[in-house]
């Protein structure tokens, strides 16, 4: 469902963050992206809902080649991938809900099937009480789920996470990735960048690691 | 939870008729939050209202003002007139018969005579001076004959004014041609300078939108950039920009329709009595519901083209990072 041929991405700077890059990934496969900071996790992660383009090579996602796509046609590419932020990307002036129920406003969703959408993806992520709650008076570790939650609500085909566990302590880490497994496994491609090497290794999942803009390994799980 | 169950690759496929109803749904929402947000600072919404409604009155006054004085141009049929003040030995009955001898002439059109008294009766009605009159022994006023040349060429009016100097019954000539292109000229210029006022103050409304605009899209920079990560289009991200505008538009041409409608108020009863004076029966009318709708109608339209143009500069610029 998503394929790398031979993707280079060059900043005007000169700064090459991502140079051959090539795999593909199945519906309902889980992988983490590793690297070290500054490897071109985030950049990969970019190029996919194309905040990015590439300079050279060609991503497919869906049939779709995302590096050619229409600038007015991103909008429909990003409803079909969920993304959770490093920095939650939340919105502060408004309350828990609303966030949440953003991306079904703005898909159009009938007001009844939005609130059964965000109540059921806030009870996923055990904040079924908090939905008045404003995101500044959540704990890092809630307002990292707030954006799960928004990342899922509208049913993504693929689901990406930059540094999901940044800030967290090993026992929340733990939790939130168990949510992505289950996510997983009712069918949700699941790409996790992450330089949390000690859960990566918990769990026996795919590997796919950058190292300065290169794939060096990538551990195929059948 | 079976509502949490993805649907893979297939996203939710919704009819044209729920997309409409969408559509619709957001519209109302959007243009009431634009309009609470904009309630939420009551003193800049208000100062934008009034630095438009000024913009907007100023040229609509002055408009105003201009078509009251086109209405003199109107009462004008177009068609010079040569006044003959006869010498003061003129009686009468010479006076009608020189009256009837010059309709016979080919180059004359119409001949009319005001005679001492008549011209006397209208100085007192239209002067207000009637009273000095009445202290003076004597009717101190000329008779006079009101001449339309049947040529409508300068040149050839002013050789029958020259004939007509040549007569020994008459005192003076005076040919208003001049003044009345004089005056229209005026008018002509006056009326462009409206123009160019009022195109200058909608330039000066698209700025003043505009910018409050842009400021707005600054405060929202964080929320577009989501809106924009979650698969917003351009139309969503826009929409509460130019509802925004809308507001603006609509609000200042409302006080602009006020200050119109007060100013009418203040200055009709002067005007009345000036028109009076020149025995013109014109008088400032309030605006009527047409004028007023379109006043309301094209504040709001510059509000929306300022928003489409200072979105258009600045919404592009902000991608999520």
């Amino acid at each position: 469902m998503l394929t790398f041929d031979q993707v280079s991405k060059r900043y005007p700077s000169g700064k090459e963050a991502l140079s051959g890059i090539s795999f593909a990934m199945q519906a309902g496969e889980f992988a983490f992206l590793t690297g070290h900071s500054g490897a071109g996790k985030s950049t990969l992660m970019k190029l996919i809902i194309a905040m990015e383009r590439p300079s050279t090579g060609q991503i497919l996602f869906n049939g779709e080649n995302v590096n050619r796509i229409a600038h007015s046609r991103v909008p429909y590419l990003r409803r079909q991938v969920g993304v959770v932020f490093q920095n939650h990307q939340l919105l502060f002036d408004r309350n828990v809900y609303a966030n949440v129920a953003l991306p079904l406003e703005i898909g159009g969703h009938r007001p009844s099937e939005i609130r059964g959408r965000v109540r059921a993806a806030l009870s996923k992520v055990g904040l079924a009480d908090r939905e008045n709650h404003f995101p500044i008076t959540l704990s890092g570790g809630e307002q990292q789920r707030v954006g799960i939650a928004r990342a899922v609500v509208n049913r993504p085909s693929l689901l990406l996470a930059d540094e999901p566990t940044g800030n967290l302590d090993p026992d929340l880490s733990r939790d939130i990735m168990d949510l992505f497994l289950q996510f997983n496994q009712v069918g949700v491609t699941v790409v996790i960048a992450t330089h949390d090497i000690a859960l990566v290794e918990q769990l026996d999942k795919r590997r796919i690691e950058l190292d300065q803009g290169r794939l060096r390994e990538s551990k195929w799980q059948t | 939870m079976a509502n949490l169950t993805p649907s893979g690759a297939s996203i939710s496929r919704q009819s044209l008729a729920d997309r409409i109803a969408a559509w619709g749904r957001h519209h109302r929402f959007v243009s009431q939050d634009a309009l609470l947000r904009l309630l939420d600072t009551p003193l800049a919404a208000i100062t934008t209202w009034i630095v438009v409604a000024i913009a907007l009155a100023l040229p609509i006054i002055l408009y105003l003002l201009l078509n009251y004085a086109g209405t003199l141009r109107q009462d004008w049929d177009g068609s010079p007139r040569i006044s003959l003040y006869l010498h003061s030995g003129v009686d009468e009955r010479l006076a009608a018969d020189l009256t009837s001898r010059l309709l016979l002439r080919s180059d004359v059109a119409s001949a009319d005579l005001i005679t001492r008294q008549q011209a006397l009766l209208e100085f007192e009605q239209h002067s207000g001076f009637g009273d000095i009159l009445n202290t003076l022994p004597d009717n101190p006023l000329p008779a006079l004959i009101e001449i339309s040349p049947v040529a409508t060429d300068g040149g050839d009016i002013r050789l029958l004014v020259a004939s007509l100097q040549q007569e020994d019954w008459v005192e003076e000539v005076i040919y208003d041609a001049d003044w009345m292109l004089r005056l229209f000229t005026m008018l002509e210029l006056a009326e462009r300078l409206t123009l160019t006022i009022g195109i200058v103050l909608a330039v000066g409304v698209l700025l003043i939108i505009g910018n409050t605009i842009r400021l707005t899209i600054e405060n929202r920079r964080s929320e577009i950039e989501v809106v924009k990560l979650v698969g917003g289009t351009d139309g969503f991200v826009r929409r509460p920009f130019l509802y925004l505008g809308f507001w603006l538009g609509l609000g200042g041409a409302l006080g602009a329709w006020l200050v119109v409608q007060l100013s009418i108020g203040y200055l009709s009863g002067p005007i009345e009595r000036l028109a009076q004076s020149y025995r013109n029966d014109f008088a400032l009318r309030f605006l009527s519901i047409e004028e007023t709708c379109l006043i309301l109608i094209g504040g709001s339209f510059l509000g929306v083209v300022a928003a489409l143009l200072s979105v258009g500069q600045h919404l592009s610029r902000i991608q999520p990072q």
